[in-house]
């Protein structure tokens, strides 16, 4: 307790002080510095004041208002990063977080990102604030990425295009929007997703149920059961498709599948509702990449689609993506856009422009553009390596006969390995492989060195663990 | 093509009104609009500035070979967390020292109070938040979105154009135990009005006595008098009674970062113990909204602030900026007293920050905007920022044929 204890001459803790008294100035605050502190110039009343020292006022409030918040559980994917820090193993291989890395392990950041980076610092542009919708040179050219510049959705101004906070802040948006115009409406989010999906809807207020996907027995898709899952849901819902490289399993439909899964959405006049969180860094590819989007739009659908440039441009931490709504009219492509922008304003006023820039910077410059396309397939390039040397590794240690072939068919940063949650902590606590507790590892964080380590580890873990 | 829209239904939202005003302005095509709407500062030949010492960070940040794009962690920069609360508490805060204050970086103001509004509409037990009559115009759509329900308190007084304080107390005094207020730290938006210190503690006092949470706004440290401790005065006042309050801080303004998005929020506790346990609740407010703050506009305010000289320059630069405002509000006034405009136009320069609250109502604001281009927010809010010497005297003609002919 602070030796200064200053005691209202006239209240008690339980007394509260009626208006007149304070009008009238009939409060005392006793001696001490802040006596000092009431002189009557305007201007700057608080330059002439000492600093406040420790004052506790009998007045205040004991128990804190926030005693009964709980401890929340950490999040569980950023927490195994957290704990391969906390390893001391020299062993140690975190395959946890979806972040690029190199062959020697260490983050990577593009040269056509700094090369931008310098160009802008150079140029010294001002840093006023963006419009709502972020910056206009991006929004071109994230839709024209997607779709293809060519492509009569952006000749004929179909799509409402609303720069976001990467991925997340993206699919939150648009979330957002469906709570609030699609009231009722469910979400169907693949069996298993990514992990913050649900949040997003949680918090957002949007119902939300699943679709198989993932079928342990082939570590493959079950079509069969995705197909009737989406019949089987409400005319009208939204369905969550990932684009490429689904996260967490690797494991994407195959061209004739998605055909289907677009005849069954036009059927049950469901909406797409597409995360694209990796264009160009599944097959190397934008074009490519885009496809399962673009089927979409040839058919005419209203779809969303939330991107991100944090893989594919290694831009993770400037949160740069966006929103597009493929519409029927230019006129409902306005009205969507106008909507979204209010959606974003009372939750951060307007995007960031650094990151935005950079894209815009490197898809605006055709050389800078085509070293990016250069960059990009080295690291999905990096990857499928990686994924060969593996399954390689994988298929000359392990005598049992099981088909490995899953992990060159799995594509993307990511591949569900078929371990369970015991075996996934066996891979933990017995090797030092740091993964998530559903079997993904990360093949980012993979190099192909460690491959033989990993197989190793993998198959004990498979064979020896239940 | 079918077409039967999902999308029929859905009506087209109307330009957001503050920001709109810069729409408009942009459509003139007079060479004498003047754009005194959005609230970002402008030097005397009417530019918007980088500051030097941003300029600065920028380049060391951009060449050091060592820096990477790594997610940051959901409650951002470290670094800038502890810089921030320092900056606005004060380095010898003890609530500092106790490690009671948790501090994230979000979306600067914005930002700073919709993570506030969720993490209290999720965990505290009085939803309603009082807000000062004007308040800036986002402030009821961001709490009332977040969960809480918006009431207003009396603030601003038109017949003296100052600050309506018996009115103030009134409200505050009668509202329910546990409210949460919203108060703005110094430069209040849009008036320019703020309490003297006096009146200050007048309001700790029944707040406390109350148990009244207080939320402060604060988006012009430095920027108001040019002093950044004088300008978080209101705010250190109420952390020094042991009690509790939420802070958003924005860099928006005082370092110029508007497109960045920079700021932070601070939740001062009762204890360290409470702060981790609200630290682990905002978080969860966090991932599902954007999963993790920005970099760049972070890790600028770091550089700045860790940095003795650098640190130093900025307050020389924030000092000028808000020098020349105080400085524009002295020519307008005294250009209209020169004019003899008929009202009393001293609040001018009584009023403090970016804005003043001229007084002028809707039709005259229209009248002006018509005639003579210039362009503002309609409840008469007009930013000195966007004013330079060579414009006053068109403002004060302006103002002075509005008056005279407009009721």
């Amino acid at each position: 307790m602070a030796s200064t204890m200053l005691s209202l001459a006239s209240t008690t803790p339980s007394a509260s002080l009626s208006t007149q008294e304070i009008l009238k100035g009939k409060v005392r605050l006793g001696s001490g510095r802040v006596g000092t502190l009431l002189n009557k110039e305007k201007g700057n009343p608080f330059i002439k004041a000492k600093s406040f020292g420790r004052i506790s006022m009998t007045a205040a409030v004991n128990v804190s208002r926030f005693e009964g918040v709980a401890m929340a559980p950490p999040d569980p994917i950023l927490g195994v990063s957290e704990a391969f820090r906390a390893d001391t193993d020299v062993k140690k291989l975190n395959l946890g977080v979806g972040a690029y890395r190199t062959e020697e392990l260490q983050p990577y950041v593009l040269d056509v990102v700094k090369k931008a980076e310098n160009l802008m610092l150079e140029r010294g542009e001002n840093k006023e604030y963006l419009a709502i919708e972020g910056l206009a040179a991006f929004n071109k050219a994230t839709a024209e990425l997607l779709f293809g510049a060519d492509n009569p959705v952006i000749k004929q101004q179909r799509v409402a295009t609303v720069q976001g906070l990467s991925g997340t802040g993206s699919l939150r948006l648009a979330a957002a929007f469906i709570e609030r115009y699609f009231p009722g409406a469910q979400v169907l989010i693949s069996s298993p997703t990514w992990g913050n999906h649900k949040n997003i809807f949680n918090d957002a207020r949007v119902p939300w149920s699943e679709y198989r996907y993932y079928d342990p027995k082939t570590v493959g898709l079950d079509f069969e059961g995705m197909i009737s899952d989406i019949k089987a849901a409400p005319e009208g819902s939204f369905v969550l498709l990932h684009g490429c490289a689904h996260n967490p399993t690797g494991i994407d439909p195959t061209p004739e599948q998605w055909e289907k899964i677009s005849d069954v959405i036009q059927e049950k006049n469901h909406i797409p509702f597409f995360d694209v969180a990796y264009q160009g860094f599944a097959s190397g590819s934008l074009d490519a990449d885009a496809s399962s989007v673009r089927l979409f739009a040839a058919r005419g659908m209203e779809l969303f689609i939330a991107q991100s440039y944090s893989k594919n441009l290694g831009l993770y931490a400037e949160r740069i993506g966006a929103i597009n709504v493929v519409c029927s009219s230019a006129d409902a492509a306005a009205r969507v856009k106008s909507q979204l922008k209010r959606i974003a304003r009372p939750m951060y006023s307007n995007p960031p422009v650094h990151g935005a820039r950079i894209v815009a910077n490197v898809v605006g410059d055709p050389a800078l553009f085509n070293e990016w396309k250069a960059e990009m397939e080295m690291m999905a390039g990096r990857i499928k390596n990686v994924r060969q040397k593996l399954f390689d590794s994988l298929s000359a240690k392990d005598k049992s006969g099981k088909d490995w072939s899953f992990i060159l068919k799995q594509i993307g940063m990511f591949s569900f390995t078929g371990l369970n949650k015991t075996q996934s902590e066996n891979m933990t606590y017995k090797w030092h492989v740091y993964l998530t507790k559903d079997g993904r590892i990360s093949l980012a964080g993979l190099s192909l060195a460690k491959c033989e380590y990993l197989a190793d580890a993998i198959i004990d873990s498979y064979h020896n663990v239940s | 093509m079918d077409s039967s829209s999902v999308f029929a239904n859905i009506v087209r939202a109307p330009e957001d009104a503050i920001l709109g005003v810069t729409v408009a302005y942009n459509k003139d095509s007079s060479p004498d609009k003047l754009n005194l709407g959005v609230g970002a500062y402008r030097t005397e030949e009417g530019k918007p500035l980088v500051l030097k010492v941003v300029r600065r960070a920028e380049q060391m940040l951009v060449n050091d070979n060592s820096r990477v794009k790594e997610y940051l962690p959901i409650v951002g920069l470290a670094d800038f967390n502890k810089l921030s609360a320092k900056l606005i508490f004060g380095a010898d805060s003890p609530a500092i020292q106790e490690n009671r204050v948790t501090t994230v970086q979000c979306l600067s103001g914005t930002g700073s109070l919709r993570v506030g509004a969720e993490f209290l509409a999720r965990h505290y037990h009085q939803l309603t938040i009082y807000i000062p009559n004007p308040t800036w115009g986002n402030h009821t759509k961001i709490f009332g979105l977040a969960g809480l329900s918006v009431k207003a308190y009396r603030y601003y007084d038109p017949a003296t154009r100052g600050l309506d304080f018996q009115g103030l107390l009134e409200d505050l005094g009668a509202a329910p135990s546990g409210s949460i207020v919203l108060l703005h730290a110094c430069a209040h938006n849009p008036t320019g009005v703020d309490p003297t210190i006096e009146q200050w503690e007048q309001i700790r006092q029944l707040m406390r006595s109350k148990g009244l949470l207080p939320f402060f706004d604060s988006a012009y440290q430095g920027f108001a008098s040019g002093n950044l401790d004088a300008d978080a005065g209101s705010v250190r006042m109420f952390v020094a009674d042991g009690g509790e309050c939420l802070a958003a801080q924005s860099y928006a303004k005082n370092m110029g970062l508007y497109g960045e998005r920079v700021g932070a929020l601070s939740i001062v506790c009762k204890t360290a113990d409470v702060a981790s346990r609200v630290e682990s609740q905002v978080k969860l407010v966090i991932r599902p909204m954007y999963s993790n703050p920005p970099i760049h506009g972070a890790s600028i305010v770091a550089t700045i602030l860790k940095d003795r000289d650098m640190y130093n320059e900025w307050t020389v630069e924030l000092k000028a900026m808000a020098d020349r405002i105080i400085s524009m509000r002295q020519q307008l006034f005294d250009s209209l007293s020169a004019r003899g405009t008929p009202g009393d136009w001293s609040h001018i320069i009584k009023q403090i920050g970016m804005f003043t609250f001229t007084g002028l109502n809707t039709k005259q604001v229209a009248f002006m905007t018509k005639e003579y281009h210039i362009y503002m927010t309609s409840d008469g809010r007009i930013s000195m920022a966007g004013l330079s010497s060579r414009t006053v005297p068109h403002l004060t003609e302006a103002i002075h044929a509005a008056v005279t002919r407009v009721g």
